[in-house]
């Protein structure tokens, strides 16, 4: 039988308002938290209209306290809530940062399952949109480095309500980025439905033979944009959107670079340490003997994401990322 | 602010009862839990140490000198409640979960992690001060459930300077979360002294800022460890809110067996004070001023203790090996492929295999 679902024009915000509020019609153990979340809707207007329809018991506007937000949501999931605690970006996120890092992710492990922490913690990220200093940072490895947490990053209106409310049902802590660059750039269709998308999977966007694009979030469209331009000099591209960067979609990465003999990383985070290291990694150990050429990595540099004035030097650009692409044609 | 926040007493040094508001509550029975437990705490203290410096067990914190802090206050929980204890508090989580377990974690075993069974007790929070955001969040939830249940978090004077304090304490009261926030002052922050640790007075007046009750208790009278515990945890359970508790105490030995107090504390100074002030003293005093004294039953209770605990050592001590496997089953409900494939890998390599 063919399921036909009802489906809206969504922006990625607005899937993801969908997602959650599919989640607290669902579950009354879902709590929604955090700074200026309620009757303002948060400073985005992610969760615009849900203290109005779900009360202040279910959202709610908390102190100005990233410590205090992720530590009792901690203490909340522990005792029986599944909380949804949004921090309003995630270069703010630091002071949490002791919290996530020394009871979310190990609460389970330390007590062999005995307490668990099904927690949510929703993070704005990324550069381009001419913040303030702090704002645009894309620091996902400092998570993915972090035994114990999920990391995913949807890329477009429906992933972001199939992995958010994924996220929500998955009874580990997982970090939830939201390319704020995308929040409103794209519309697509979203079922109304509640639906899940696997935490871990990658999908293909392009299919290709000559070389292999990785990208997530805010560096999905620059990899699509590159993969198009090379597409115009005869250059066809696979290219990926990881979705989840822990745990990465080995399969997928191996299958495709099987395929084209050669890969291009493209993220905005600085360069060492990064998440392209990973994948150059999983390269190595699934498909090296399949290689052409070297993989390259489109990256940040090794800085702060610069002040806006100069902030569009520093976050890759389709012309960087063909530049890349041709380099792995051509070496 | 010590005059603001006097320091409550129920029994004085000598022993003697000076403020009688609770003497229809203190029973027999009452009386010989107290005594049992703090003189049991001490014994499991003692034990451990030696077991340390014997090399059958790791690096330990002690809390001698605290124990009526911890057993007053435990003994004041109701059988479901939640506790939250630091890395030293062994005594209140062993009262309040009527287990040996915490033994084990000493010993490097996650086992001692696990709470007894049907008991909300978390593993002893390492971190300073960290364990306050969670108290107040399990306490946002029991209020969300209207549940009866209350929270307690343990706490040193140390951690009053870190954020998490703060947060902690904030978040409970603009959300009257039920938790008790119980803070042993021990005086010392591994070396660091309270006064170098803090200007103000009192930790209790810190509990001002946050609009909540705060009180200071002597920590080394158990009858106000017991009673002052249970009356905030009324409290909490009557949907008014947290409160802080100051519980006045001092850690007789190291921060833990690997550090040495002689280095930072005069040892005369230590001897007057424990010769003054001790916890199991203060009690025996009492039991013998007021008729509750039994000579024979304390005997008894001592043999008892021995046993028990000799027992804990021999449970510790008969764990079959810790299983490799534990090292990656438990970080997520189901293990990811990384942990899958590295699990797999080194029982190869421990097997031989390539």
């Amino acid at each position: 039988m063919i399921t036909i679902s009802k489906t809206k024009q969504l922006t990625l915000i607005q899937a993801i308002t969908d997602g959650m509020r599919t989640m607290l019609e669902e579950k009354e153990e879902v709590v929604v938290l955090g700074e200026d979340v309620g009757k303002n809707g948060g400073v985005f207007r992610a969760t615009d209209g849900l203290q109005e329809e779900f009360g202040e018991k279910r959202v709610f506007d908390t102190p100005l306290s990233e410590a205090g937000i992720i530590g009792s949501s901690i203490g909340m999931a522990m005792n029986g809530l599944l909380p949804v605690a949004e921090i309003q970006f995630l270069g703010f996120i630091y002071p949490a940062y002791e919290q996530i890092m020394t009871h979310a992710t190990r609460m389970r492990y330390r007590t062999k399952g005995s307490f668990t922490v099904p927690l949510v913690i929703r993070a704005p990220y990324g550069a381009g949109v001419r913040a303030p200093e702090i704002h645009s940072d894309s620091m996902e490895a400092l998570f993915t480095h972090m035994p114990g947490i999920k990391v995913v990053c949807p890329s477009n209106p429906y992933d972001a309500k199939g992995l958010l409310i994924s996220a929500i049902e998955d009874p580990d802590p997982v970090l939830f980025l939201e390319p704020l660059r995308l929040y409103r750039a794209v519309r697509g269709e979203v079922p109304e439905e509640k639906y899940e998308i696997e935490i871990g999977k990658g999908k293909y966007l392009r299919e290709g033979d000559d070389a292999t694009v990785i990208a997530w979030g805010a560096m999905v469209p620059v990899a699509m944009k590159a993969a198009e331009q090379a597409a115009d000099k005869g250059i066809s591209c696979d290219v990926i959107d990881l979705r989840t960067l822990y745990p990465i979609d080995k399969a997928i990465i191996a299958e495709s670079v099987k395929k084209t003999g050669r890969c291009v990383v493209v993220h905005e985070a600085p360069a060492t340490g990064g998440l392209g290291n990973d994948i150059i990694s999983i390269v190595n150990d699934t498909s090296f003997l399949y290689m052409k050429s070297p993989i390259e990595r489109v990256t940040g540099a090794d800085v702060h994401v610069p002040f806006w004035a100069l902030e569009e030097h520093n976050i890759p650009t389709p012309a960087r990322v063909t530049d890349a692409i041709y380099k792995v044609i051509h070496f | 602010m010590q005059e603001e926040f006097p320091m409550i007493q129920i029994m004085d040094q000598n022993g003697k009862i000076t403020d009688t508001s609770y003497i229809d509550q203190i029973d027999k029975s009452l009386v010989q839990q107290f005594y049992r437990q703090l003189i049991c705490m001490r014994a499991f203290d003692q034990k451990a140490i030696n077991l340390q410096r014997q090399g059958r067990l790791g690096t330990y914190p002690g809390f001698e000198g605290q124990e009526a802090a911890q057993v007053g206050s435990a003994l004041a929980l109701e059988e479901d409640d939640w506790m939250l204890p630091t890395y030293r508090d062994h005594a209140a989580s062993i009262t309040f979960g009527k287990s040996y377990n915490i033994l084990s974690s000493w010993n490097g075993r996650v086992e001692g992690n696990l709470p007894p069974k049907g008991k909300n007790i978390l593993p002893p929070s390492v971190p300073i001060a960290t364990q306050l955001p969670i108290a107040a969040g399990i306490a946002m939830a029991n209020k969300y459930k209207n549940s009866s249940q209350a929270v307690i978090a343990y706490f040193g004077d140390g951690a009053t300077s870190e954020g998490d304090f703060h947060e902690g304490l904030n978040f409970a009261s603009v959300f009257q979360a039920p938790v008790v926030f119980f803070n042993q002052n021990n005086q010392y922050a591994i070396s660091t002294p309270i006064w170098k640790q803090m200007h103000s007075e009192t930790i209790a007046q810190k509990s001002i800022a946050y609009e909540i009750p705060g009180i200071r208790i002597d920590g080394n009278d158990i009858f106000a460890a017991y009673f002052e515990t249970k009356k905030a945890l009324e409290r909490a359970r009557n949907g008014e809110g947290p409160s802080l508790i100051e519980a006045v105490t001092w850690r007789y030995g190291a921060h833990t067996t690997a550090d040495d107090p002689t280095k930072y504390r005069n040892q005369k100074e230590e001897n007057e004070k424990r010769r003054q002030n001790d916890p199991v003293t203060r009690l025996e005093r009492f039991m013998k001023a007021y008729g509750f004294w039994d000579e024979k039953l304390a005997e008894q209770i001592k043999g008892e203790i021995k046993e028990e605990i000799d027992g804990a050592v021999k449970v510790l001590e008969t764990m079959p090996p810790a299983n490799v496997n534990d090292i990656y089953d438990y970080m997520f409900e189901k293990p990811t492929w990384t942990l899958e494939q590295q699990k797999e890998e080194y029982i190869n390599h421990l097997r031989g295999e390539r």
